[in-house]
């Protein structure tokens, strides 16, 4: 052990001098280079941290400046013959997605079917003042002022496709924070009421089988977790609970939570099992019972970590995109009511960016809300990371 | 007597009400697992799983989204393995423990691994395709379009970013298992710090590296968000024999055809079967790295 240090402690200072440290070992080229070259590749997760904000923001940067003249030529779908064919599948399977809250699709006569087999909102009369709006493949480019778009941006209405497209952002945020509180509501008691079973209650055979499958539960894609949503858990809740919509933020909701509830429930029990024995003896040791010493003992010293884990689990749902795509309904409509469809930021941004033209006002709104989904991950992960640790350990090391 | 009976009583309750918060999760695995095996197993079948789709995706198979999963897996896993495992081993053998530049390095990894997987198809489009693709086009193609646009080697870089904190964790954790002596026996007889980590360090934790490139991949073939522009496509006739041609993969397959396609009824066994597919995938690699892991594990005790 003492050697190691020693070689670091040499290693160091031949870096800091640049020189020959003839008392300890030979300078190496070779060894100089691997450990440069080790060094700048592990800055390479950093880079990406740099590069992500710079180049979200710069796509999202256009809508702040006025009077620019959008690239249309450039189609994200493109060209080649073979392509073509499904660039046709493609927009026209996405039409009956939008179509709802674009208005009605007037050259693409299989659109309707999705809506009616999979009872996405069919009820269309909230949003009856975009209805008469014609919708057309290539509108989004023969409007252009951004300035008009920034001032839609805090308004309700996200009509990004139309003769005069309103990009108002409020009831995506609303919808995204309906369903993320639906589904923490869900996923938290549930999941930090499993970690304290398994760090406080369970026997060690207990243990070996729940962490495993928690563990599985957290490898599932999420587009299985929303599969499962849209055909068996959507028909399931709606015969318990008896609502009009089917996919609504309800279901979204509870599927995001089946999707936090691994993240919830591993940071939690590690957060549990951190806390020193110490405490769990002197507990017992004071005539506690084994549920006291976890209720009253274990589960408020850990509160830290399980804020971090609630906060993580919020930046799942927050960021999730298949689950909400399959499960929501996507329709932006906003109110509080759960159960009503939603279309959260993130899932806006997965239906819509495959047929925006590149560098047109719709394509730099889209890029806004990343813009904006990153900025809110990223704060909710530093909490949880500086704020909330540092707690953690005062906490439990008594300083 | 009977304070202590109702501290009892209270005690079961909520001991039991731990549980069966811990027996619903489970329950909830079981359901969704058995629901999918349920729907999907008639569907499977040798010609299922090497076959073209027929008939605007009502008949026929499979395969090519197998085939481009498989290869954007690959793809991927060439490029996030060697520079997650590299990273691990500045973390674990270079840096000092606490220094500013191993907590920044370590706080960037958890925040790649919380970014929501949009905001990396986002960065895809906007830095590989938008940024990268097309300047490749302006200085070598003379401005013909050819990687300015979505493509399975933008969608397998976009990928591997995703997963590069899954890769660092696993093989982080398994550098660490290695005992230091050996290091020390290692540098003792007069190895450099270089030989040690090649020759001692890495060799004993190959377990660990498969455990990461594992659980990448398994993160990798489920992910939907992150390639849905940057180069899946939902039917392509061909499969991918460059690395500018789109391709199609399973988790984007079934997206379209659940959400998007005309006939929603006829291809739901297809649909059932594909999704097994993906979730059989998916639950061998993660299996594996969880019966690898617990080795790991183990040894590090012993």
């Amino acid at each position: 052990m003492k050697r190691i240090k020693k070689g670091k402690q040499s290693g160091s200072a031949m870096q800091n001098s640049g020189l020959i440290d003839i008392t300890h070992k030979k300078f190496r080229w070779s060894e100089y280079l691997a450990e440069k070259i080790i060094k700048g590749v592990a800055f390479l997760s950093i880079t990406i941290i740099i590069l992500i904000f710079v180049f979200v923001f710069r796509e999202a940067f256009p809508i702040f400046t006025s009077a620019k003249t959008p690239d249309k030529t450039e189609v994200v779908k493109s060209k080649d013959q073979v392509q073509e064919t499904n660039v046709a599948v493609k927009i026209q399977t996405s039409n009956s997605e939008v179509q709802e809250t674009y208005g009605e699709v007037t050259d693409k006569p299989a659109a309707t079917d999705v809506q009616e087999t999979y009872g996405e909102v069919t009820d269309s009369s909230t949003q009856s003042e975009t209805s008469d709006e014609d919708y057309t493949v290539s509108s989004g480019s023969g409007y252009d002022d951004n300035q008009t778009a920034l001032k839609s941006l805090l308004t309700k209405d996200w009509v990004p496709v139309s003769q005069k497209p309103r990009y108002g952002i409020l009831s995506l945020i609303v919808g995204t924070f309906k369903i993320t509180l639906i589904s923490i509501l869900f996923a938290a008691p549930l999941a930090i009421l499993a970690a304290l079973y398994t760090a406080s209650f369970a026997s060690k055979r207990m243990k070996e089988i729940i962490k495993p499958t928690i563990e599985l539960l957290a490898g599932f894609p999420s587009i299985v977790i929303g599969f499962f949503a849209l055909m068996v858990l959507a028909t399931f809740l709606q015969n318990v609970f008896h609502y009009d919509t089917r996919l609504n933020s309800f279901v979204g909701g509870i599927a995001m939570g089946i999707a936090a509830i691994p993240i919830i429930f591993t940071i939690t029990e590690d957060a549990l099992t951190a806390v020193p024995s110490s405490f769990y003896q002197a507990s017992l040791a004071l005539g506690a019972s084994k549920w006291q010493t976890a209720f009253f003992v274990i589960l408020p010293a850990a509160t830290p970590g399980i804020f971090a884990a609630i906060l993580l689990g919020i930046g799942r749902v927050f960021g999730e995109t298949m689950i909400a795509l399959m499960a929501t309904g996507n329709a932006a409509l906003m109110d509080l009511n759960p159960f009503t469809s939603v279309r959260t930021l993130a899932a806006t941004i997965g239906a819509e960016m495959a047929e925006v033209v590149f560098g047109d006002t719709h394509y730099n709104v889209l890029f806004l809300i990343g813009a904006l989904l990153f900025v809110f991950t990223f704060a909710l992960n530093a909490i949880a990371e500086f704020y909330v640790k540092g707690k953690l350990m005062k906490r439990i090391q008594g300083k | 007597m009977i304070k202590s009976l109702k501290n009892n009583l209270k005690g079961i309750l909520i001991e039991g009400l731990t549980l069966s918060s811990a027996l619903l999760i489970i329950a909830i695995l079981i359901v969704m697992v058995t629901v999918i095996v349920i729907g999907g197993k008639d569907q499977i079948s040798w010609e299922f799983l090497t076959s073209f789709p027929e008939d605007g995706m009502t008949k026929g198979g499979i395969f090519p989204a197998i085939y481009g999963t498989a290869l954007l897996v690959l793809i991927m896993a060439v490029a996030a393995v060697p520079f997650g495992t590299i990273t691990a081993i500045y973390l674990t053998e270079y840096a000092k423990e606490h220094s500013i530049i191993a907590k920044t390095i370590r706080f960037a990894v958890r925040t790649l691994a919380v970014i929501p997987s949009i905001i990396y198809g986002l960065f895809g489009l906007g830095f590989f395709i938008k940024f990268v693709g097309t300047s490749m086009d302006n200085a070598f193609l003379g401005g013909q379009l050819k990687w300015g646009q979505p493509n399975i080697l933008w969608a397998s870089l976009t990928m591997s970013l995703l997963t590069l904190p899954v890769v660092i964790v696993s093989v982080e954790e398994a550098l660490k298992t290695v005992p230091n002596d050996l290091r020390a026996a290692s540098l003792a007889l007069g190895a450099t710090k270089w030989q040690t980590i090649w020759k001692v360090v890495i060799p004993g934790s190959i377990s660990g590296i498969m455990t990461g490139t594992i659980l990448a991949v398994s993160r990798g073939a489920g992910e939907v968000a992150p390639i849905m522009f940057t180069g899946a496509i939902y039917y392509v006739a061909t499969l991918p024999g460059s690395f500018s041609d789109q391709f199609m993969v399973l988790g984007y397959h079934i997206y379209v055809m659940t959400t998007q396609s005309a006939n929603v009824d006829k291809t739901l066994p297809i649909q059932f079967g594909t999704t097994l597919v993906l979730l059989a995938l998916t639950f061998i690699l993660n299996i594996s790295a969880i019966v690898l892991r617990y080795r790991i594990r183990k040894k590090k005790i012993n």
